[in-house]
């Protein structure tokens, strides 16, 4: 008789990294969807590069490092899609190389591979991109679409109601530019919905972050409605915030991100120089997050305060 | 039904619990040839053997005398000849000392005389009947129950609180003797309220076990102290201080003990056996355990303490398929055998079975950072941390992350997506700071 011999417990649940990732992956379908609708084929051909690279860098840098390879764990794929949702539809092939070779191999392999990345890779990506090549990273320009970025009209147009009602509207439907994969809300409030339903991410990063934000821009003078339908605000809590590895462990610490994050996007958004604030939000409370770790600790069961 | 404790977690919740397994199989008495009884079953230093090689003994004759504060006697749980007094290999890392018994079939027993009438008996006389029965927690801890009714100077219970939740996958021993023989608990429960001086006492079952509820409600209508209380059914009902938290409301502090908040906390079996142990004078030497998983007929079998898992397992049919592990205990928190040959310690309420498809072990992942373990920690802890602690053997860090709290009931590995060795980490950080903690003192 040849017996396993293992420690307890003997039972594991049925949840998987790679479940987690495919289930992110089927989130984001609605807006890749909605970016070949609003962007054309270009769109999707975006995303295949990212995927494609993001997958190859990841494959060659444990090659090179001889670790254990984990493409299959799916985490580089989603990491592809999200780069190619957050670049506009003009953006260059080289580009995207670029994007996912900062992504995978400087902000992910060379801290240690997944889960050990103090930044959102794909975020980060976009941050290196905007800040090198500007007029590529702003270039909305689209066959389709026509109008100015709607963050740009924020700052000058002060509509009234009657006049805000169908810009709302298309806003919400995506008929709007920006980056490829934020425009439409329909779709990331799906992918939103299917997130929480299948227990993958919780509503305290997305929510507390929406909530906040709106609250914030209320406060700031902002219509909080108009001024959450635009720019990335929706896209970033939901799939970029909601990134396990950049925030914080405890659901405590993670409505303190979430409300970190919204005040800080309404800060950008007001004094700042650029018209949008979400990448770099995002990217300060995840540099913030180990901080918070330290402070929002669970409360132990029968906790006896120690004396200093 | 009562609010819950801190995080927790649903074991193959919507597959199956394994319960339905062996639910609704009746206990049936096995009688074995042979039993192979370890002298050191319950916590704290091994018993010393009173009989050699050759000698007849009776059943519920005295076999090892207890040793020191937290010692407690062994009975013979047979009739028969003593064949061998000697070292085997049991569940612990090393072979342990056992007295191996043949059984002649007579089931000749020592005279046993009870010691009371419920409600006459003098506190003292229970707890002494209780040591001299060898009764230990029969819930898995093995903490001499006497012990535990000694309630020291200065401290006084409120509540006497019975534990039967039964919240591991597949066990249903508890849940047998509750809907089969409510009564032994309740007179049981009686004697250990009088034992502690209280006028309180819960039965508390999971609402996954509402038939015992009202079996237990039902034989103990007449005893307005005693309540039956339905919780939540959730993973790990049964630890004795989420228990304690959701039946009283208040919580354990750290490194105190239950009776700290006024608190006895007793599994079902030990208070049915405390029941034989004062009203017949019986010695704990038989208990319910359940065998189950890849068997061909999963049973609750009452059986004779030092039966050899072997027996027990041909008892459900034998072996449905290969065997590729076998757990003493449940699932979540149950030791894995090397053989078959094991013995049904007191504290033994569960055989399973896993064949090749069950035990298939996975390979572990790096962390993600999900959460999940926290969320789960039913203690308040952070798993993956002392856990990454314990990979840099960095003890200090891990007594600071309180890892001397884990319970090791399992929670954090099962969810884990990465299926991290999160609790095993937590086990090995404890006994580390423990022995190092033990050291510095001499």
């Amino acid at each position: 008789m040849r017996l396993t011999v293992s420690p307890a417990p003997h039972a594991k649940s049925q949840a998987s990294t790679q479940g987690i990732m495919a289930v992110v992956l089927i989130a984001l379908l609605p807006c890749v969807i909605a970016s070949v609708v609003f962007f054309g084929l270009r769109a999707l051909l975006l995303v295949g590069i990212a995927v494609v690279s993001c997958v190859a860098f990841e494959f060659l840098a444990q090659k090179i490092a001889r670790r254990r390879v984990t493409i299959s764990d799916l985490s580089a794929a989603v990491t592809g899609v999200i780069l190619a949702l957050n670049l506009p539809v003009n953006a260059p092939w080289w580009m995207v190389l670029v994007g996912s070779a900062i992504s995978i191999l400087l902000v992910k392999q060379l801290f240690g591979g997944i889960g050990c990345n103090f930044l959102n890779p794909a975020l980060t990506a976009r941050a290196v991109l905007l800040a090198s090549w500007p007029s590529h990273m702003t270039d909305f320009s689209s066959d389709a679409i026509s109008s100015a970025t709607p963050l740009a009209l924020d700052a000058v147009t002060s509509a009234t109601q009657l006049e805000q009602a169908p810009e709302l509207l298309d806003r919400f439907i995506g008929n709007i530019n920006g980056s490829i994969g934020e425009v439409c809300k329909i779709a990331i409030l799906v992918g939103l919905l299917f997130l929480l339903l299948s227990g993958v991410v919780t509503w305290h990063v997305p929510i507390s972050f929406i909530g906040s934000f709106m609250l914030f821009a209320w406060l700031f003078g902002y219509d909080p409605l108009l001024a959450v339908m635009s720019g990335g605000v929706l896209f970033g809590a939901v799939f970029m915030a909601t990134d396990y590895v950049t925030n914080p462990m405890t659901k405590k610490g993670q409505l303190v991100f979430g409300i970190g994050c919204g005040l800080l996007v309404a800060v950008i958004r007001k004094f700042g120089s650029y018209p949008e604030g979400v990448t770099y939000a995002i990217l300060i409370m995840n540099i913030l997050t180990p901080l918070i770790d330290r402070f929002m600790k669970p409360k132990v069961y029968g906790e006896v305060k120690k004396h200093a | 039904m009562r609010s819950t404790f801190r995080g927790g977690v649903h074991p193959l919740h919507g597959i199956h619990e394994g319960k339905p397994l062996s639910k609704n199989s009746a206990i049936t008495e096995l009688k074995t040839e042979t039993v192979v009884i370890p002298v050191g079953m319950h916590l704290g230093a091994p018993s010393t053997p009173c009989v050699k090689k050759g000698d007849r003994v009776l059943v519920g004759q005295i076999i090892a005398e207890p040793v020191g504060f937290l010692g407690v006697p062994v009975h013979a749980s047979v009739s028969g000849t003593v064949k061998a007094v000697e070292p085997r290999q049991q569940l612990k890392g090393h072979p342990e000392l056992c007295i191996e018994i043949e059984n002649d079939g007579l089931d000749e027993s020592v005279e046993f005389t009870p010691k009371g009438d419920i409600d006459t008996v003098e506190p003292a006389v229970i707890i002494a009947a209780v040591k001299e029965a060898g009764i230990v927690g029969m819930g898995g801890a093995a903490f001499p129950t006497a012990v535990k009714l000694a309630i020291p100077e200065g401290k006084k219970a409120e509540t006497v609180i019975i534990n039967g939740a039964e919240c591991e996958p597949y066990l249903t021993c508890d849940y047998r003797l509750m809907m089969e023989q409510p009564e032994r608990i309740v007179n049981g429960l009686r004697l250990l309220m009088r034992a502690a001086g209280v006028s309180k006492g819960v039965i508390a079952v999971e609402s996954n076990k509402r038939d015992c509820a009202e079996v237990l409600s039902k034989a103990a209508e007449q005893f307005p102290q005693i309540e039956v209380s339905v919780l939540p059914t959730k993973y790990p009902q049964g630890g004795e201080k989420q228990l304690i938290n959701v039946v009283t409301g208040r919580q354990v502090p750290q490194g105190k003990l239950p009776i700290d908040v006024g608190a006895l906390v007793f599994n079902v079996q030990t208070t049915a056996a405390v029941a034989d142990a004062v009203l017949l004078g019986k010695p704990l030497y038989e208990r319910i355990t359940t065998v189950s998983g890849a068997v061909n007929s999963p049973v609750n079998l009452r059986l004779r303490v030092g039966t050899l898992f072997s027996d027990a397992i041909k008892a459900a049919g034998g072996f449905r398929g290969e065997p590729a592990m076998i757990i003493s205990g449940g699932p979540m928190t149950g030791f894995c055998c090397q053989d078959d040959s094991v013995s049904v310690t007191k504290a033994g309420g569960g055989i399973l079975v896993y064949d090749a498809s069950m035990a298939k072990q996975t390979q572990e992942g790096a962390c993600i950072r999900c959460g999940k373990c926290v969320s789960a920690c039913p203690m308040g802890l952070m798993p993956y941390q002392i856990k990454f602690d314990a990979e840099k053997k960095n003890w200090d860090m891990a007594k600071k992350h309180n890892a001397m709290d884990c319970i090791a009931c399992g929670a954090c590995s099962y969810s884990c997506p990465a299926k991290r060795y999160l609790t095993a980490a937590c086990k090995v950080a404890k006994e580390m700071i423990a022995d190092r903690d033990r050291r510095a003192k001499q």
